[in-house]
């Protein structure tokens, strides 16, 4: 067992941990915050996103070991039921969702993914490497890690447009 | 309450809750996390155990000895279960492969062993010390190599095997255009979101799963079955899953193995299939080869029509029932359809979304495609011209309940702009893409099955349902919570949705496109139920009284719900059975869908620019979550188009791509625009709701008319699914491509 200190939410942690245990099964099992989904287990499907140290992650493709002091923001650290953060808020409000399984790792994707475009952070898509543009095309790559088998995607783009304030396409 | 005559006015055509596009009532737990899935529950079961699943390493033959010493002995190990210790074990009815083999294995990755360890890692690490020695067998694996093996199947749930009206042969022989041609489908893999997960936890000789499952009361009926105990034990909770399309439909091992796990080492025990085993230890979808004649004149008015269908399955197992559209979908007085059934050793083919149509449609429509091509008839022409408003084999004295299928050719066409589109293929060019526009139908049976549920009023007018019914992301919440509104007279939010569990009344699941119309139809008859005593205790009529505004009025007198409900409340139970009305009319839901499609002049990569389609499904309970439902299915069938292939190793007997990095499904960038427009219609004959259904209809024809977009595009005609970059290069000399 390993020690591990992290910060979740804002709230510092202090876990005991087998080595082999995942961020994704540290949160899910050890912390019960279990908002962050597991769908493949093997950074295939982008269920587990999760937002270390501002940037975006799967959270199944790392060891919760590695992440010593650092902070994470799941799901639950976003809003709640009752304080609902505005990307939550858009995605009920668009429909961005069916299942709901792959929903949080979509917003969480979401989230960090927008301070990319703030940050000039190109993509595939992106036409001007020096200045990234926002459009669908941007969103639809970026967002790429995270599958929806419902396939709620264009609803999904359009609650990132509405929280972004880009409005409709 | 009996449906079997045509609905009447009722209060649902008030249309003040049902009919309005509503928020999912459940959405701020999902977009929150806080919406417990089955492996999450700390809550009920704090102190599980952690199962892994160690599956069958050959498709075929026998265990001849299994040595758990090492993973018995391994760190955190409380123990393992194989069929040597489980004790007796029967079959659920809607299985086909055991859950638990050996010592017989009937395929590839079927689970053999449970190692149940105090932590994910433990188990994991132990499985792997499993010493299995098997005695292989020869297995058959390619549908292909043993068509001419393949059999008449028994009449199963799709309907008939074989059909036939008039003279198909003589009458096909003698038509001035005929089109005769092959297509293939491939295994597919639901590949939903959630893997298949339970936690188990037994209570003395009583049974709790916490599952993710369609069909709760199956669930129920088959772990009966098989653990040899009464349904009465057992209790079933799966108020949220993540996905199913066909695939949780059943008692799958997850369960089974949590059950058998948590009994054996006397703790609660949670088993999920890890993504590498689900598409070879659950079911999937099977490959089907598919041939279609279609006899027309000149203009392209069918007399002849044949559509003939191999499938494969495990012995036992049904066929993929791919020409079931063809018997309802078009005009002809000569009709055949056949279905044959393979038996291969493959993992088990059973029900993924759509089950017959969504890949009967893949092959139909683009026939339909050809036969427009030869006439000389624009595609969505011709089928306005083989439209029939009865079924075809029976003839006028069996009408369709309701068909707006020209409704949605025209109004689809036009909204999509038809008109733009060039039937020359290979003439639009934009910039290195060559542009092209296709159509197809859409057609789904509309299925309704027996649902109960019960309603109560308590003392502050809160109105709550409950019923076993399922919420697999179709909205099942929601409309049922509408329903109840629109019923009881109160606002949405004045509702409570209790769904998923087996101490609830028996509903008709999620499956088929059943489950919207027959759940909120079994909520209308509770409700139904319900007024009846609210009336009674307040005196007035029951046929006169008007539910409103969270009152009881009759003329000028009105009772507060709240107060005639009293300080107990007040319940009721009901549950709507269906009649012959699905016999005396034929019922179905129809569409059209349109696509365009790039498609790159130099790699042949296909992108798909814009989707849009018009369907009629009856009574739209909620505008916002049906679309949701039909961009769903389109995409699902874009998958189907372009992607989606199970890979068999026909020497090994398996699925080679099983998991999502190697299974590609459509992923955002996949996806542009899609526009769907619902087509007025109330169906009468379909249920109290005036509904149908429509979680299935917008993959059916989603995929043909994504190929259609391509020949048009290109000037290739691919008939084999997926339609890949190879296929194109394959075929590009001569073409646009070229």
């Amino acid at each position: 067992m390993d020690a591990v200190e992290l910060t979740v939410n804002g709230r510092d942690v202090h876990l005991q941990l087998d080595p082999r245990t995942t961020l994704l099964d540290a949160l899910r099992e050890h912390l019960h915050l279990t908002g962050t989904k597991k769908g493949c287990d093997h950074g295939q499907c982008g269920a587990c996103t999760v937002i270390v140290e501002g940037r975006r992650i799967n959270s199944c493709l790392t060891l919760a070991v590695m992440h010593e002091g650092e902070n994470v923001t799941t799901i639950e650290g976003l809003g709640s039921p009752d304080n609902l953060h505005p990307m939550q808020r858009a995605f009920v409000t668009h429909d961005g969702y069916q299942c709901g399984y792959c929903t949080p790792g979509q917003i969480c994707s979401a989230v960090a993914m927008l301070e990319e475009i703030a940050a000039d952070i190109p993509s595939h898509a992106t036409q001007d490497l020096g200045e990234v543009e926002f459009s669908d095309a941007e969103l639809r790559e970026r967002m790429s890690g995270n599958i929806c088998r419902c396939a709620a995607y264009p609803n999904i783009i359009a609650a990132i447009r509405d929280v972004a304030g880009e409005g409709e396409a | 309450m009996k449906f079997d005559r045509p609905a009447t006015a009722n209060p649902i055509d008030r249309g003040r809750v049902v009919g309005i596009a509503h928020d999912r009532i459940e959405g701020a737990a999902k977009v929150t996390g806080t919406a417990p899935y089955a492996y999450e529950r700390h809550d009920a079961a704090p102190n599980a155990a952690y199962g892994w699943i160690v599956g069958s390493a050959i498709a075929k033959g026998r265990i001849a000895a299994m040595d758990l010493t090492a993973a018995e002995v391994a760190p955190g190990v409380l123990g393992v279960v194989t069929h040597q210790n489980a004790g007796p074990l029967g079959k659920g009815n809607m299985n086909t492969a055991h859950l638990l083999g050996g010592p017989a294995v009937e395929h590839y990755d079927q689970a053999v062993a449970l190692v149940i360890a105090d932590t994910l890692e433990n188990a994991r690490d132990a499985a792997r010390l499993l010493r299995i020695d098997y005695r292989a067998e020869q297995g058959r694996f390619d549908l292909a190599a043993d068509r001419d093996r393949a059999a008449k199947p028994e009449d199963g749930f799709g309907g008939p095997a074989d059909t036939s009206a008039g003279d198909f042969d003589a009458a096909f022989g003698r038509a001035a255009v005929q089109i005769d041609q092959s297509y293939t489908t491939p295994d597919q893999s639901h590949a939903m979101m959630e893997p298949h997960a339970t936690t188990a936890a037994w209570n003395g000789d009583r049974l709790t799963l916490w599952t993710s499952n369609q069909m709760v009361a199956w669930a129920v009926g088959d772990m009966a079955r098989t653990l040899k105990i009464p349904k009465d034990r057992i209790r079933v909770v799966s108020p949220y899953v993540g996905g199913g399309f066909g695939g949780k439909l059943f008692l799958r091992a997850d369960a089974l193995l949590a059950a058998l796990g948590a009994r054996a080492v006397g703790r609660p025990v949670k088993v999920a299939i890890a993504r590498s085993q689900i598409p070879n230890n659950t079911t999937h979808r099977p490959a089907t080869i598919q041939r279609i004649r279609i006899g027309a004149d000149k203009d392209g008015v069918i007399d002849a029509i044949a559509h003939e269908v191999w499938s494969g399955d495990l012995p036992g197992g049904e066929p993929e029932t791919a020409a079931m559209q063809t018997r309802l979908l078009y005009r002809g007085d000569h009709r055949r359809t056949a279905h044959r059934l393979a038996t291969l050793d493959l993992p088990e083919g059973n029900a993924m979304r759509a089950p017959g149509e969504a890949v009967g449609m893949l092959a139909l429509e683009v026939a339909m495609d050809e036969l427009a091509e030869t006439c000389g008839v624009d595609p969505v022409e011709l089928r306005i011209r083989n439209d029939v408003q009865y079924d075809p084999e029976v003839g006028p004295k069996r009408p369709f309940s309701s068909r707006k299928f020209v409704e949605c050719l025209r109004q689809g066409a036009a909204r999509f702009g038809w008109e733009q589109r060039d039937s020359r293929p290979g003439q639009k060019r934009d910039g290195r893409w060559l542009v092209g526009m296709g159509m197809a139908a859409a057609f789904r049976n509309n299925l309704v099955a027996s649902s109960g549920a019960r309603v109560g009023v308590d003392a502050q007018g809160r109105v709550t349902v409950e019923t076993d019914m399922t919420d697999i992301g179709t909205g099942s919440y929601t409309i049922i919570g509408q329903t109840a509104a629109e019923m009881m007279g109160v606002p949405l939010e004045a509702v409570t949705v209790r769904l998923g569990d087996s101490r609830f009344p028996v509903s008709s699941g999620s499956g088929g496109q059943f489950g919207g119309n027959s759940s909120t139809a079994g909520v209308y008859a509770a409700c139904v139920a319900l007024r009846t005593k609210l009336a009674e205790r307040a005196g007035f009529p029951a046929e006169q009284v008007i539910f409103e505004d969270g009152l009881l009025r009759l003329g000028n007198q009105s009772r507060p719900l709240a107060a005639v409900a009293g300080p107990d409340g007040l319940w009721a139970e009901d549950r709507i059975e269906f009649g012959d009305l699905t016999e005396r009319y034929a019922q179905a839901t129809f569409g059209a869908h349109f696509c365009e499609v790039g498609v790159d002049i130099d790699t042949a990569e296909v992108r798909i620019r814009r989707m849009g389609g018009a369907f009629a499904a009856g009574r739209i309970l909620n505008p916002k979550s049906a679309r949701s439902q039909v961009i769903g299915a389109m995409t699902m069938g874009a998958g189907a188009a372009l992607m989606e292939e199970l890979q068999v190793d026909t020497r090994f007997g398996f699925f080679v791509n099983h998991d999502m990095a190697e299974y590609v499904v459509p992923v955002h960038a996949d996806i542009p625009e899609q526009d769907v427009l619902f087509v007025e219609e109330l169906d009468d004959k379909s249920s109290p709701m005036k509904a149908k259904g429509v979680g299935e209809l917008g993959i059916c024809g989603a995929g043909a008319a994504i190929a259609n977009a391509i020949y048009n595009a290109t000037g290739i005609r691919l008939r084999d699914y997926p339609l890949t970059i190879d296929k194109l290069i394959e075929r590009a000399e001569g073409s646009a491509l070229a």
